[in-house]
């Protein structure tokens, strides 16, 4: 392959994947490759990375791409070291894990990812039935080495006789973690590699690229993501609140102060060389937050009920209400500068919004009106998140729609697809009609609401 | 500007700048392609700094406009002087031309734009201005011109060296982000960090300053509201300097940790984690 069809056919791969690269920043990129060092990988992958990888989100993507379109190296050559004391082919299981137990804490990248490489050539191979089927795998390496289970070996070798549980032991489990993230990591990408020796780079590119974080589905989020989500989260409650704000604002420099501009025109004859503004006025917008908390929706609820902490720190005055099928006020755990995690704790033990434990939109809303109407006025901003599935119990549009007049302004942000509104015990559109309402299935869509609001 | 990658990191190295492979790639692309460079990444982990090191180790002259909610034109690019203009209108007759060279006041872009000498412009925390910002940004940053109605296009004498930083609070524009390089800044590796930290205190022993970042990257890596900025580990290495510590044991770091953790909630938050001693009984 020249050089020429390897960038045009990553590029292409790229979009694929769904990373938006235009025609472009393709051309920047071949441009780069005019003026750097090609045969440095390290250099190679930056230049690349820098014309045309503008979100961080997309890196992780992009990385996986690379390593395929641009290996490390290629099988068959191997260059075979003699001075190392350990033979990766032939010594036992124990010693390769005495030497992984020394790289995971004091190795270098280049060890771990030439020690990875080895490892893959002689356990990754698993011998399948049908012809023409990937045969190589991670999770036979990773069985036969079993580096999570090292962690004891480590912290025996390097604290050696230190006290126990201490800093100490957190700083080398925290090293040991990455490492094996890393090991890992190396791993998976030369199992790629090889497979896409045998069977083509174009077949195991469509596979190997999970969807970016910010694409990623509410309702199907794992763990994992869900902590690497929490830290987008913030900016994008600074975002909302700043929106909100800023369509409040009147004019940006506040209106001419006409009495102090006329008296400082007296020192220049009456001349009004200075011109004196009333000091603009910042609106603190109020909100008022509704979330579902139900288990239908328990990723997602999670995930707003951080977005309700993350505002209620943006705002002055933010009320935060938690409904299942009856409405308490949960404004009070999310105390500015508590601890995240141990409101969320507190939350689902002491807050009362569930009596029969089936989601009832239709009377939460009523209680949220009887009880906590005023909380509503004409200052406020109300944010509904939730699915709209009630359980085929009546709906209460006339109390949300007083709810909603009585608002400045009204959203509802819906975690399912458009398509699966109105199906089954769905009352999306019937609220819809009401307040105005939006997909918001992943963080890409949340930007976009936030977006338009301005 | 310079030669390669390898040009740059020794060059930086030289101003006391640390960078990695991919930072002296994009900052080195940046020259050769005559490109805007981007920089985008959690607040301090040496973004401003990065421009500020371009423009030492390259002799160049540092422009710096800050970016806040409410930056207009007239801050940002140019103003006219409105008092010389009144008082030519009133000493003079009134079809003078006021709208000439003299009674332009120059703001950091337009300086940037008619510098004669090298220059680094640093148009700093972009996501902090608002969109029509974006929109001015972009024609400067495409043709190197901006368009003056009164007097016509000023094209750039010499381009400037343009970095444009980023926290990220909002997604800038794609049309912006089209014209530039983009280099996303993370915390640096324990291993950088270490030599970052050796670098900027003379004084400190190679172990300490290995232990000070592997704590830091540990801190780092719970879920506190702000994690801990370079600069603020360079702080805790003066700190424990300056209060003759060698070691880093818990009670010394439950004692200076207001160094590096900012929020009570996080300071409750590590104590926990960490098992270090209560920092009630220090």
């Amino acid at each position: 392959m020249s050089l020429i069809d390897r960038h045009v056919g990553f590029v292409q791969a790229l979009r694929e994947a769904g990373l938006p690269v235009s025609v472009a920043e393709g051309l920047d990129a071949a441009q780069a490759l005019r003026v750097i060092q090609l045969s440095d990988r390290e250099s190679l992958r930056a230049a690349y990375a820098a014309t045309l990888v503008k979100k961080p989100a997309y890196r992780p993507g992009f990385d996986v791409l690379f390593d395929l379109w641009f290996p490390a190296s290629t099988s068959g050559m191997h260059t075979q070291r003699t001075d190392r004391p350990l033979d990766l082919e032939t010594a036992p299981v124990e010693e390769l894990r005495d030497h992984l137990t020394r790289l995971l804490t004091g190795g270098t990248d280049q060890e771990l990812r030439e020690f990875a490489q080895a490892m893959v050539g002689r356990f990754g191979r698993q011998p399948t039935t049908s012809p023409g089927r990937q045969n190589w795998f991670s999770y036979s390496v990773m069985r036969a080495l079993s580096p999570e289970t090292l962690m004891a070996r480590v912290l025996q070798n390097v604290l050696q006789g230190q006290e126990r549980g201490g800093l100490a032991e957190k700083n080398v489990r925290r090293r040991v973690y990455d490492s094996t993230r890393r090991f890992e990591d190396a791993v998976a990408t030369d199992v790629r590699r090889r497979i896409a020796e045998d069977s083509g780079i174009e077949r195991i590119a469509r596979s190997a690229v999970r969807p970016p974080l910010d694409q990623i589905d509410f309702l199907r989020i794992t763990k994992a993501d869900l902590a690497r989500l929490r830290r987008e989260v913030y900016p994008l409650a600074r975002r909302l609140a700043t929106r909100l704000t800023i369509r409040q604002r009147k004019g940006r420099r506040g209106r001419l102060d006409f009495r102090r501009t006329m008296r400082a025109s007296l020192q220049s004859g009456g001349v009004p060389l200075t011109t004196h503004f009333r000091p603009p006025r910042p609106h603190r917008p109020e909100l008022v937050i509704l979330c579902d908390t139900s288990d239908s929706v328990s990723s997602f609820a999670h995930f707003t009920l951080l977005l309700t902490y993350a505002l209620r720190e943006q705002f002055s005055k933010v009320r935060a209400f938690g409904f299942v099928d009856t409405v308490d006020e949960i404004t009070r755990f999310f105390v500015p500068g508590a601890d995240v995690v141990e409101a969320m704790t507190r939350l689902a033990n002491e807050a009362d919004m569930v009596r029969f434990g089936r989601t009832n939109y239709g009377h939460s809303l009523e209680r949220f009106a009887e009880r906590y109407g005023d909380a509503v006025g004409p200052k406020t901003s109300l944010l509904i998140l939730g699915d709209a599935r009630s359980n085929y119990q009546p709906p209460a549009l006339d109390v949300l729609s007083s709810l909603v007049a009585r608002s400045r302004h009204a959203y509802w942000l819906n975690p399912e697809p458009t398509t699966q509104w109105d199906t089954g015990d769905s009352v999306a559109s019937e609220y819809g009609t009401v307040v105005p309402m939006h997909e918001c299935r992943n963080v890409a869509q949340l930007t976009a609401f936030i977006e338009t609001l301005a | 500007m310079f030669d390669s990658p390898a040009d740059v990191t020794a060059r930086l190295a030289a101003v006391d700048y640390l960078s990695d492979d991919a930072i002296s790639t994009s900052v080195f692309l940046a020259a050769a392609l005559g490109k805007p460079l981007l920089v985008e990444g959690p607040a301090g982990v040496g973004k401003t700094q990065l421009a500020k090191a371009v423009a030492m180790a390259t002799g160049a002259e540092l422009i710096r406009l800050q970016c806040y909610e409410g930056l207009d034109e007239a801050r940002a690019l140019y103003e006219w002087n409105y008092k010389k203009q009144l008082l030519r209108i009133q000493a003079t007759s009134a079809d003078d031309d006021i709208f000439s060279e003299e009674f332009l006041l120059e703001r950091p872009l337009l300086k940037a734009i008619r510098a004669a000498e090298p220059t680094v412009l640093l148009i700093d925390e972009t996501d902090k201005a608002d969109v029509e910002v974006e929109g001015l940004l972009l024609e400067l940053l495409s043709d190197f011109q901006v368009t003056i109605p009164e007097l016509g296009t000023i094209v750039a004498t010499r381009r400037p060296y343009v970095v444009l930083t980023s926290n990220a609070t909002r997604e800038l524009s794609e049309a912006l982000k089209r014209r530039c390089l983009y280099l996303h800044l993370e915390y640096p590796t324990p291993e950088r960090e270490r030599d970052i930290v050796l670098s900027q205190v003379p004084g400190i022993r190679a172990d300490l300053a290995e232990r000070l970042a592997r704590t830091v990257a540990t801190l780092r890596a719970l879920e506190l509201k702000k994690a801990p900025s370079v600069a603020e580990t360079v702080d805790w290495a003066n700190t424990l300097l300056a209060l003759g510590r060698e070691e880093l044991d818990e009670a010394t770091v439950s004692g200076t940790l207001g160094v590096v953790l900012k929020h009570a909630s996080d300071q409750t938050r590590a104590v926990k984690e960490l098992g270090l001693p209560d920092v009630a009984d220090r």
